[in-house]
């Protein structure tokens, strides 16, 4: 007999984890035979997010794996990897201080005017690949816009060539699953992560050079100025500029996937989108409350944590399941409903605390921008398939393709 | 209580006034509401007025938000001048009379003067309390005054004194006690502030005291004299040496007032002069003197953003309450934030009183931590620098009662937990 959480990591729930979720929070703290505690109620994952109790480095522990009995593997090898991507965890890994102060870093890079400076840029994007579409009658979504659209934003943001793009997209599909908790740990995926790791930061450290010789206005060139005394060393160089592809991508094709299929589940809803954009940043909050692209975080409890009646004891991992605290109806009215017009909408969807999305306003901006040029510019848009097929992850879920009938494509 | 108002006075036009009123409507409250206040100015807010204000941020990006279907009818610019409680009326000084049905008190408090009045009188001696003191005073640094002088060891001055060094004037602080802050947020946290003020380039003067002010013949600021005899030259002077409440306007009232400000219950209903609930009258804000659940229901008035907020609110879900029954208590802990030399400090509970003292997160020599208040055992505050993000979790701790200090082990806590205990502040 698998555990309600268990049902919501097996991918033939994926299409609908929500009907899990009322069981899983009559407990809200629930143990699990693995030792993991997994958190489903909106006031305990908001009261973790923000205990100094709870630490964000819980990447495997190489002490964890299994000895393989060939010591060359066991004593040099491994610990080498291990050691490695130590050294390359990004922020989100990270406790305090050195977190802060990576982060702190980070957010003067992403500056608001720098994000606000990207509108023209995406809605001329958007516009692009909406023309591509003109003449066709059946579209997949995903591969047409929500797809292209984040990550050619993000390398335009850190200052990556337009001619590397293409093969930012392929690393960034590959690296999105070290940031997936059920599928991190196997040990195919971690090879050709780390293969996948080699390149991008083979690539980005050239880049880095370039960008030193001649700083331009873009993220990397920000990251990379100043002495060596005061800059981000190399590894997290690295490991920021990944994170900021990977996170700053796989999560916003989700929210604009997810979006557009919502939409189309409440045709309502797209009609008065479509004549009244300006309802688009409550839309895209309920959007980030109803169906969140990133479900699920995990962290580690490094002291006993009593809480709602149990003990998080120590050592122990904590699955902090954002889907369910979206959905708690001790903190949302009718929370299966999908309401753009709903007041004071404390949702989880970017998570909360020191870890709290750095993207944020990045993702409100493009999915803003995508959600009101497609619900103007595709004619009476049609699902073909629904549920869609999903893809792997359980953690960062959305869609892995969106087939689309449509009647046409109008002029911008 | 009576049947339902149709007629609701604020007296005030301030964050709480103003809060007040938003929340009445959100409430559902259709009827009249009137909003007075003594300053010309629409509700705005105070807390950039110490920071961003004297550095060039205009008047109107103060103005505090209002949504279009408020439907408040303003009466700016005119002071109350009493209140009639038997026939229900705010006097306002050019004679008007407004009835109301309940009434809510939220003239809030004004800077406490310079006590010499030829000295306060002086050209380049300032208070700072409103949008026209701040603008005054911002005109006045634009001018490159030399140096300025902040009278008094409590936050505003230190805000200003920050300002004052970011635009690269001089600047010395007087503190009358030995240590800044002390009875307001405990020694360790006092020395903290002095260091990172003194290590930013202010003069800062402890055990000072002004024995006089010194005029040039046009009445302008020309320097000071300290008890101990030294000389500071200086023609730009802000005294921020605390508040005084608005209640003056109440003389003849029959309500509970005195220095404290007005008395109220829990339910923010003020009381008459015989202690018991006045009909229709309520109060927020700073002006309001209450009983603290946090604090055992010790009688305080917390002049904090967040509570003006906070009880404004409760205060009008009261003015709405159909019967006793449906009161809901003013229950808020206080919070308050400050900025200053770069950093964020931001304390949540009461400080005052307590009786020890750790740091538990980060450290002071980075000035990136988190620090906690204890008494009699249990966990009454705490206190972030550049750390804000952990207090929710110190919040609780505190609402809890948890045993002192709270939260143990996790990440960024020192080696060792190091308990120093606080003396009781003398003054």
């Amino acid at each position: 007999m698998s555990t309600l959480f268990e049902r919501f990591l097996d991918p033939t729930n994926r299409a609908d984890p929500y009907s899990l979720f009322a069981e899983l929070r009559r407990q809200p703290v629930c143990p699990q035979a693995d030792g993991t505690y997994v958190v489903g109620t909106h006031a305990e994952i908001d009261r973790l997010m923000h205990d100094p109790r709870i630490s964000s480095d819980d990447l495997p522990d190489p002490q964890h794996f299994r000895w393989t009995g060939r010591p060359i593997t066991d004593l040099i090898i491994r610990p080498v990897r291990a050691e490695i991507r130590k050294r390359h965890r990004p922020f989100i890994f990270r406790d305090p201080p050195d977190h802060d102060a990576l982060r702190s870093r980070v957010m003067r890079a992403l500056s608001v005017e720098r994000v606000r400076g990207m509108r023209a840029t995406t809605e001329r994007l958007t516009g692009e690949l909406i023309d591509k579409l003109s003449g066709q009658t059946r579209i997949d979504l995903v591969a047409a816009v929500s797809y292209p659209l984040p990550v050619t934003v993000i390398c335009h943001l850190l200052g990556v060539p337009p001619e590397d793009e293409a093969r930012f997209h392929g690393w960034a599909t590959q690296l999105a699953t070290a940031l997936e908790p059920n599928q991190r740990g196997d040990e195919e995926t971690q090879a050709k992560n780390e293969e996948t790791f080699g390149e991008i930061a083979d690539y980005i450290q050239d880049l880095v050079k370039a960008k030193r010789r001649e700083p331009q206005d873009d993220i990397l060139s920000d990251l990379a100025a100043g002495d060596e005394s005061q800059r981000m060393n190399d590894y997290d160089l690295i490991a920021t500029a990944v994170l900021l592809l990977v996170a700053g991508h796989e999560t916003t094709v989700n929210l604009i996937t997810n979006g557009v299929l919502t939409l189309l589940r409440f045709p309502e809803q797209l009609e008065r989108l479509r004549r009244e954009p300006e309802i688009a940043p409550r839309l895209i909050e309920e959007l980030l409350r109803y169906e969140p692209p990133v479900q699920y975080r995990t962290r580690l409890a490094l002291a006993d944590i009593p809480i709602a009646g149990t003990t998080i004891p120590e050592g122990a991992p904590v699955v902090l399941l954002i889907a369910s605290g979206n959905r708690d109806p001790a903190r949302f009215t009718d929370p299966d409903r999908f309401d753009p017009d709903r007041r004071d909408n404390r949702h989880l969807g970017f998570g909360g605390g020191l870890h709290y999305c750095v993207g944020a306003p990045l993702a409100r901006i493009e999915a803003e921008i995508a959600l009101v040029a497609l619900s103007r510019r595709l004619r009476e848009p049609r699902l073909l398939a629904d549920p869609p097929p999903y893809r792997q992850g359980a953690s960062l879920r959305g869609p892995s393709a969106l087939p689309l009938a449509i009647g046409g494509v109008e002029q911008s | 209580m009576s049947e339902a108002p149709g007629r609701v006075v604020i007296v005030g036009a301030s964050l709480a006034g103003l809060s007040a009123a938003k929340a009445l409507r959100t409430e559902g409250f259709s009827g009249s509401l009137v909003l007075a206040g003594d300053e010309p100015h629409l509700p705005y807010d105070r807390p950039p007025l110490s920071k961003q204000a004297l550095r060039g941020l205009t008047s109107a990006d103060t103005t505090l938000p209002q949504p279009a279907d408020l439907d408040l009818e303003f009466r700016l610019g005119v002071p109350a001048t009493g209140l009639d409680r038997a026939e229900r009326t705010v006097i306002l000084a050019d004679g008007s009379r407004l009835a109301f049905d309940r009434c809510l008190v939220a003239t809030g408090a004004r800077a406490r003067p310079w006590p010499n009045s030829a000295e306060a009188a002086l050209d380049g001696v300032f208070t700072l309390r409103t949008r026209d003191d701040a603008e005054r005073i911002a005109a006045r640094l634009r001018d490159r005054p030399g140096r300025v002088v902040l009278v008094g060891g409590g936050f505003i001055s230190f805000e200003v004194a920050s300002v004052c060094r970011e635009m690269d004037i001089p600047v010395t602080v007087l503190v009358r006690d030995s240590l800044p802050l002390a009875g307001a947020v405990g020694a360790p946290l006092g020395s903290f502030v002095a260091e990172v003020a003194r290590g930013a380039g202010v003069d800062l003067r402890l055990d000072a005291a002004i024995a006089r002010m010194q005029g040039d013949a046009r009445g302008r600021l020309a320097g000071l004299v300290l008890e101990d005899g030294d000389r500071i030259e200086t023609a730009c002077l802000v005294v921020a040496i605390g508040a005084e409440r608005n209640t003056a306007w109440l003389d003849g009232a029959g309500l509970a007032t005195d220095r404290n400000g007005l008395r109220c219950d829990r339910f923010c209903r003020a009381l008459g002069a015989d202690g018991t609930p006045a009909d229709g009258i309520f109060a927020a804000g700073d002006v309001a003197h209450w009983p603290n659940p946090h604090d055992g229901g010790a009688l305080v008035a917390v002049e904090h953003w967040g509570n003006a907020v906070a009880q404004a609110r409760t205060a009008a879900r009261n003015m709405l309450a159909g019967d006793a029954a449906a009161l809901v208590p003013h229950d808020h802990l206080p919070d308050f934030w400050s900025q200053q030399f770069g950093l964020t400090i931001k304390l949540v509970g009461l400080a005052a009183g307590s009786d020890a003292f750790a740091v538990v997160r980060g450290s002071m020599e980075e000035r990136r931590f988190l620090a906690v208040f204890g008494k009699a055992g249990r966990t009454v505050a705490s206190a972030s620098v550049d750390s804000a993000r952990w207090l929710p979790a110190y919040r609780a701790a505190i609402l809890e009662g948890a045993p002192f200090p709270p939260l143990p082990g996790g990440v960024d806590a020192p080696a060792r937990v190091a308990m120093q205990s606080l003396e009781e502040p003398t003054r």
